[in-house]
């Protein structure tokens, strides 16, 4: 059994909030319908993930790829992700240090891609009561996010959400780091297992 | 929770999977391991990817003979960039001794079952969100990204939420000028762009059946604009004589069919009331009746793409504009979706009745469709039959998208303006064709 770490692993990996010196995650909030032309404009797609991540939604927070720190998430209005199979759309959000994102629903394919690189997504009905430039701290393998800070940097005891459970073997390759790193180690295990991916 | 027994009735999707992951009986919601009959990666998703993270794994392909690459997006090869991306896939074709590759002759939705790679009750992935269109064939195919192919590749297997199906049904039969673009875009106007979230649509009734192969791939293509995991339609007679056109012998239809009593979520539509519907840019949930929209000039028309520019979606714009000129103020471009659907029309007459119309006829390739080519102006507003008209689709984030049949997209060509093509057609048109 491997050590249930991902969400205080990557707790200790986020920031502490600029004003306040609370810990936890700051909020871009963006609205519903965001799909992956928006994420990883087609123009771009010739290019590699650094790139792409500079332009990632240039259409709608045209500051984002500038201003996104390592540890940020996103809160999201429903079906985050829609769209495309470009796995890019998920990659650049790694790349820019997006933790993870928090909306009512996404796109089907963008749900694959996003853990497949190591991007967690809580599915949680209630995303939209938290607000832009907040500052949260979540739990996956609870499934809980909470509000800790307002955008001003102020401490408070925020609301809790809940969020769907994360099926275990999604949780195994976010906590490997994305189902590369989690392949690489099943292929090199000495006991030589035929390779599988994420079996159920 | 009682255990499902094998008997109870199960939808066609279960079916599928069921038989892919080896069991009798697949539950929605159950997450499970599917073995894979076929994987398609193409040249923007596959090798540029692939190649790099094969080598990082040092693993084999798991089965040369069930892997297709189409090397579709980036050709003809407009730049450096381009180039150097098709060079690769050709390459790594080469050094993987890849049996099935298809180079520069047409979209892979289209290629893969019209050469053949497509049976009823496979279970497929395909790195491209329009995978499902193999669902016009009963065929189980999930979309996927690079490195869940890359899994696909070294391992043969891939996991599956097994899904709810939501059943569209509709009854009776289109009218003259009404296809089944009109069809996909009144439910995705219904439905909004993700009602099908990781779920199947099974597209049933009188009306599903008596469409052509092409225009079911319409739906089952554009399932993925509802967020289907899948769209379906159980294989029937049409899908075994299309098949056997395609090569394929032996088609086994038996079963690959929802039962009678399936569960699942029931909406009823009636094709024989159904308009012509129009999506305003920038989504396809923003359908309307055409006839309901304000006066809108357009400056190009495009018939395109992997949902849009199939034979049969040529013959549709080629009914509107035989024997007559498009607006003098439209650019009308056309981009057949294999070079054997080119070939057809061509030898049918109808790519010249739209290069007479003023069409200028595009590789047969992903083109504009995937963001190459420079045939958008800024600011310019466009009507097309792709599958999708988020902003900056077609190129330039300023051209106003609407999507549309393209009946539609050849109608409002003509007259410069965006036009219910019931207002140019007449029953007569057919006999203009053929």
């Amino acid at each position: 059994m491997d050590k249930p770490v991902v969400g205080s692993g990557l707790l200790q990996r986020g920031r502490r909030a600029a004003l306040g010196g609370v810990a936890g995650h700051r909020v871009w909030r963006l609205p519903a319908d965001v799909d992956t032309e928006a994420l990883a404009p087609g123009r771009w797609m010739k290019y590699g993930a650094e790139v792409i991540a500079r332009h990632c939604l240039e259409s709608l927070r045209p500051q984002f790829a500038l201003q996104a720190r390592p540890g940020d998430v996103i809160v999201a209005g429903a079906n985050f992700g829609i769209g495309s199979s470009r796995e890019q759309a998920a990659s650049a959000l790694v790349h820019l240090g997006i933790v993870a994102v928090v909306a009512p629903s996404y796109g089907g394919l963008f749900y694959r891609n996003a853990f497949s690189v190591g991007l967690p997504l809580l599915i949680c009905r209630d995303a939209e009561a938290i607000a832009d430039g907040e500052t949260v701290s979540f739990d996956l393998e609870r499934g809980i996010v909470r509000c800790v800070a307002d955008a001003a940097g102020q401490q408070l005891r925020g609301p809790q959400f809940s969020c769907d459970p994360i099926p275990p073997f999604l949780l195994a390759m976010v906590r490997a780091g994305g189902l590369l790193p989690q392949l690489k180690r099943r292929l090199h295990r000495p006991a030589g297992d035929a390779p599988s991916v994420a079996r159920t | 929770m009682n255990e499902p027994v094998a008997s109870a009735p199960q939808t066609l999707a279960q079916k599928l999977i069921a038989r892919a992951s080896g069991r009798g009986h697949a539950s929605p919601g159950e997450f499970v391991t599917c073995r894979v009959d076929l994987a398609m990666c193409h040249d923007s998703g596959g090798p540029r990817r692939l190649k790099p993270m094969l080598a990082e794994l040092g693993a084999p392909i798991w089965d040369r003979n069930r892997v297709v690459l189409v090397i579709d997006h980036y050709v003809p090869a407009e730049d450096e960039d381009a180039r150097r991306i098709v060079r690769i896939a050709r390459d790594w074709a080469r050094e993987q001794a890849l049996p099935h590759v298809y180079d520069g002759v047409g979209i892979s939705h289209v290629v893969l079952p019209q050469c053949g790679h497509i049976r009823p009750g496979m279970l497929c992935v395909g790195g491209d969100s329009h995978a499902s269109t193999a669902g016009a064939f009963g065929a189980y195919m999930l979309g996927v990204g690079s490195t869940e192919m890359l899994g696909v590749l070294v391992s043969g297997e891939v996991w599956v939420q097994v899904p709810q199906t939501v059943f569209m049904r509709w009854s009776g039969r289109l009218a003259l000028g009404v296809s089944a673009k009109d069809m996909m875009l009144a439910m995705i106007g219904r439905f909004g762009v993700n009602v099908g979230h990781q779920q199947a649509i099974e597209y049933c009734g009188e009306a599903v059946s008596a469409l052509s192969m092409n225009e079911r791939m319409t739906l089952t293509n554009m399932s993925a604009e509802l967020g289907a995991q899948v769209g379906l339609i159980a294989p029937d007679d049409e899908t075994r004589t299309w098949l056997w056109q395609a090569g394929e012998r032996d088609i086994e239809l038996d079963g690959w069919r929802s039962d009678e009593d399936a569960p699942g979520v029931r909406h009823n539509f009636d094709a024989s009331t159904l308009p012509p519907q129009i999506a305003l840019p920038h989504s396809p949930a923003l359908a309307r009746d055409v006839a309901d929209i304000e006066p809108t000039a357009i400056q190009v028309a495009h018939i395109g793409g992997c949902t849009g520019a199939k034979l049969d979606d040529l013959r549709a714009a080629a009914r509107v504009l035989a024997g007559y000129r498009v607006d003098p103020r439209v650019r009308l471009l056309v981009a057949p979706a294999s070079a054997h659907e080119r070939d057809v029309a061509e030898r049918e007459g109808i790519l010249r009745h739209l290069q007479e119309a003023g069409a200028q006829i595009l590789a047969t390739s992903c083109g504009l469709c995937a963001g190459h080519g420079d045939g958008i102006p800024e600011d310019s507003t466009v009507i097309s039959s792709i599958a999708r008209n988020g902003r900056g689709r077609l190129g330039p984030d300023s051209a106003r998208v609407f999507l549309a049949s393209p009946y539609t997209v050849a109608a409002s060509a003509l007259r410069g303006r965006i036009t219910d093509p019931r207002e140019v057609l007449w029953d007569g048109d057919a006999e203009v064709v053929h």
